[in-house]
């Protein structure tokens, strides 16, 4: 196991590349945004009736589909009282030219971890509420799948998490006649999630000096950086650069570009939760 | 949060006794894996990673190469009696190939792979010990490392970590704070570009708390560039003095 | 302008000079001022500054000689270790200096794996399929039939050569063949092995020692007592 840098697998001619930045440079993308507009996005809840709570995310073309599946199980040690949560993201081959079959490989895992670490801390669930008799625990299982990848799917990936997790219903707990705690499926209750604590995870792509919102597939081949903010209330519960170096100055610069989109996302996110 | 056994800060002192600006005894030691290209041992307090780089050498299979500049691959991995209490399984965790993933993405912008066309390059670093920070350690052993082999860098890269606890920004988390405090910061910092590499969060910041620990983590870095630099100087002083001693 | 003092030991960022200074070596250009890419060491020349890595693999140019093991037989040549990023190529037009039908010669008649080498790099293109082109066809070069090769960093082959190649005929006075590879690989033939094994030990001593003033001298000094205990048949 070695991460190996990935240039080569992916192709984007020079020309294209050096259109992408002249035009960034006139604060205009291929695509006729400015550096601080997003992309439509449409979710719609409840897209997959054998889950126990689902979604999808349209991002412009990136179409991502978040399923929760909820379990039983043992709490971790370090949290005896709390339910447990697992993210899992794949790549679906069918997402671009350039995915391949196989187990997630390290974007797959980063997309899931940091979708993870959004959710985990921020007090949109309250894992606490999880627990369950019998010293077990919900186990809430969150799988992620892209189906098309046009660009930005950890913000993508984010929303369809939180809309999912919405629209979970959970199983209800019970003591079967040997006593054994298990699920039944036909009494359920809303998972109880705070909706003013959703955390939304805004990504910001950098090109030369500019700095600006939801990379499209062809702008992410092009990047010179990149930096994703996690926000929650009034704080930050993610952050992640993935490629290149920032200054200070650039980071708080990307810090506020990614504060108005979050306010973007939101409008929408708000209508499904 | 759950409960630390040990109140974390009380009265500006933190639970190890130090100061919120502190960092713990650093230790940087250059050349310490002979058949290594290029390799260093860092610590920050027990936190031990080692790191060895081998290259440029040849990349195969060749149509992973690159005509114009070479290939990076970076491991971190922790030992398997590196944690405290039970013995993590050396099976690499997917923490461990996020982990690889934000080291070599730390590692490249510095750097000059058109160097290096159609050759690799491999960074392992092994975590012999772990009490917090353990990713910002080996970020600072691995540059030293591609340093020490001669890789041409535009400049070394230096990795701290800056955490919340009981509201406060704190320098350089040990492991009790990583898993008790309120949130974490793993940064890695080019001191002489003054550009961030490796940015990491978890937890929950105020805007503020968030700018307040770049500042910090910036002094932290500056601090440990100081003795990444003796130490280079500790080997190559010698060297220095081969050449001109005609 | 320049920001160093000579003989100082630098690292990758520092700055050095302005952009309209002369500087070379291992350096680059960040808003108007050279920085360091290695740790190295600032020399200050007639001409301008100069920065010496301090370590590093060897890093092949048209005209060196180095010595190289055969580690594989192609089609139309042989590839050479020659300790750098890449093999170096040995083309048979390059090897032999009469024609020869390859339908019916193997290669491996003339070199095989395992052999040893002394070639001239004939060029050096990045963009090559095989970047790094041997030469036989050249003076004090070709198979290498008996002798040992010593290794050292190739840092520090300009020490073992020394001031206008002091150093290195100190240690031709022992009367053996030495070929110093910029490659940092020495090939040393004795008619008695006892020659070439305290020529070895020499060649890692000036590696190891060169920091303590008067290298020379204390070479000097070795090489002869040893030539006078030979004479007397002590060794």
């Amino acid at each position: 196991m070695a991460s190996i840098s990935p240039y080569g697998k992916r192709f984007i001619s020079y020309l294209r590349r050096e259109q992408i930045r002249k035009l960034l440079a006139t604060k205009y993308r291929i695509d006729g945004r400015g550096p601080d507009q997003i992309r439509d996005v449409e979710i719609k809840t409840g897209v997959v009736k054998t889950a126990d709570g689902s979604a999808e995310v349209r991002l412009g073309k990136t179409h991502v589909v978040a399923g929760v599946k909820v379990g039983l199980g043992q709490p971790f040690p370090d949290a005896p009282d709390e339910g447990v949560l697992v993210v899992n993201a794949e790549v679906l081959p069918h997402a671009s030219p350039y995915t391949e079959v196989g187990p997630p490989d390290e974007s797959a895992i980063e997309l899931a971890r940091v979708v993870d670490r959004g959710i985990r801390h921020c007090g949109y669930v309250d894992f606490k509420k999880l627990a369950v008799e019998g010293g077990k625990a919900y186990v809430l299982w969150i799988d992620l799948y892209v189906i098309n990848d046009d660009g930005n799917l950890v913000d993508a990936a984010n929303l369809a998490s939180v809309a999912a997790l919405k629209n979970t219903q959970l199983p209800t707990a019970v003591k079967d006649d040997a006593g054994a705690v298990k699920l039944d499926r036909n009494n359920r209750s809303p998972l109880p999630v705070e909706a003013a604590k959703a955390p939304v995870a805004v990504s910001v792509g950098k090109i030369g000096n500019v700095l600006f919102l939801d990379p499209t597939f062809e702008e992410e081949l092009s990047l010179d950086g990149r930096i994703t903010f996690t926000f929650s209330e009034d704080r930050i519960v993610a952050a992640q650069k993935t490629l290149g170096s920032f200054t200070q100055a650039e980071l708080e610069t990307a810090l506020n570009l990614a504060q108005k989109g979050r306010e973007k996302f939101l409008e929408t996110l708000k209508s499904v939760i | 949060m759950k409960k630390p056994p040990v109140p974390l800060l009380q009265n500006g002192v933190r639970a190890d006794g130090r100061a919120p600006d502190q960092m713990r005894e650093v230790k940087i030691s250059v050349g310490v894996v002979s058949n290594a290209d290029g390799s260093a041992m860092v610590s920050y307090g027990t936190t031990t990673a080692v790191a060895a780089v081998y290259g440029p050498r040849e990349m195969h299979p060749r149509h992973l190469s690159l005509p114009d500049r070479g290939v990076m691959r970076v491991r971190y991995h922790m030992a398997p009696f590196s944690t405290k209490d039970e013995r993590k399984s050396p099976t690499p965790s997917r923490r461990e190939i996020e982990i690889s993933k934000v080291l070599r993405e730390a590692l490249e912008p510095a750097i000059v792979l058109e160097q290096y066309p159609r050759s690799r390059i491999d960074v392992f670093v092994e975590i012999l010990q772990a009490d917090g920070s353990t990713r910002v350690a080996s970020l600072t052993a691995a540059s030293l490392a591609l340093a020490d082999a001669g890789i041409y860098m535009r400049d070394l890269v230096i990795g701290v970590s800056v955490g919340l606890v009981d509201g406060t920004v704190v320098l350089d988390l040990n492991g009790l704070e990583d898993q008790y405090g309120e949130g974490d910061l793993p940064v890695g910092y080019m001191p002489n570009l003054k550009r961030f590499t490796l940015l990491q969060l978890d937890g929950a910041w105020t805007r503020e708390a968030f700018l307040q620990a770049l500042n910090l983590a910036v002094r932290g870095a500056e601090y440990v560039y100081q003795i990444a630099r003796d130490a280079l100087k500790t080997k190559y002083m010698s060297i220095a003095e081969e050449i001109y001693g005609r | 302008m320049y920001f160093v003092t000579p003989r100082q030991l630098i690292f990758p960022g520092d700055v050095i000079a302005t952009t309209d200074s002369k500087v070379e070596g291992p350096v680059y250009v960040d808003n108007g001022r050279y920085r360091s890419l290695v740790v190295g060491l600032v020399e200050f020349r007639e001409d301008g500054v100069v920065v010496v890595p301090l370590e590093g693999t060897y890093k092949p140019k048209k005209g060196d000689v180095v010595v190289g093991y055969v580690t594989d037989v192609l089609a139309t040549g042989w590839e050479i270790d020659v300790r750098s990023f890449m093999p170096a190529y040995l083309p048979v037009s390059e090897a032999l200096h009469r024609h020869v039908d390859l339908e019916t010669t193997p290669l491996t008649t003339f070199l095989n794996v395992g052999d040893v080498v002394i070639a001239k790099v004939k060029d050096v293109d990045l963009t090559d399929e095989y970047p790094i082109i041997l030469t036989l066809k050249e003076e004090r070069v070709g198979k290498v039939e008996s002798g040992t090769v010593v290794e050292i960093t190739p840092v520090k082959v300009p020490r073992l050569i020394g001031k206008r190649g002091s150093m290195l005929n100190t240690l031709m006075e022992v009367g053996c063949d030495i070929i110093v590879g910029q490659n940092g690989r020495v090939w040393i033939r004795c008619r008695d092995t006892r020659d070439e094994v305290f020529l070895a030990t020499l060649v890692r001593k000036i590696e190891a020692e060169s920091h303590v003033m008067g290298l020379t001298d204390r070479i000097r000094a070795e090489v002869e007592k040893y030539k006078t205990q030979r004479q007397q048949g002590a060794v």
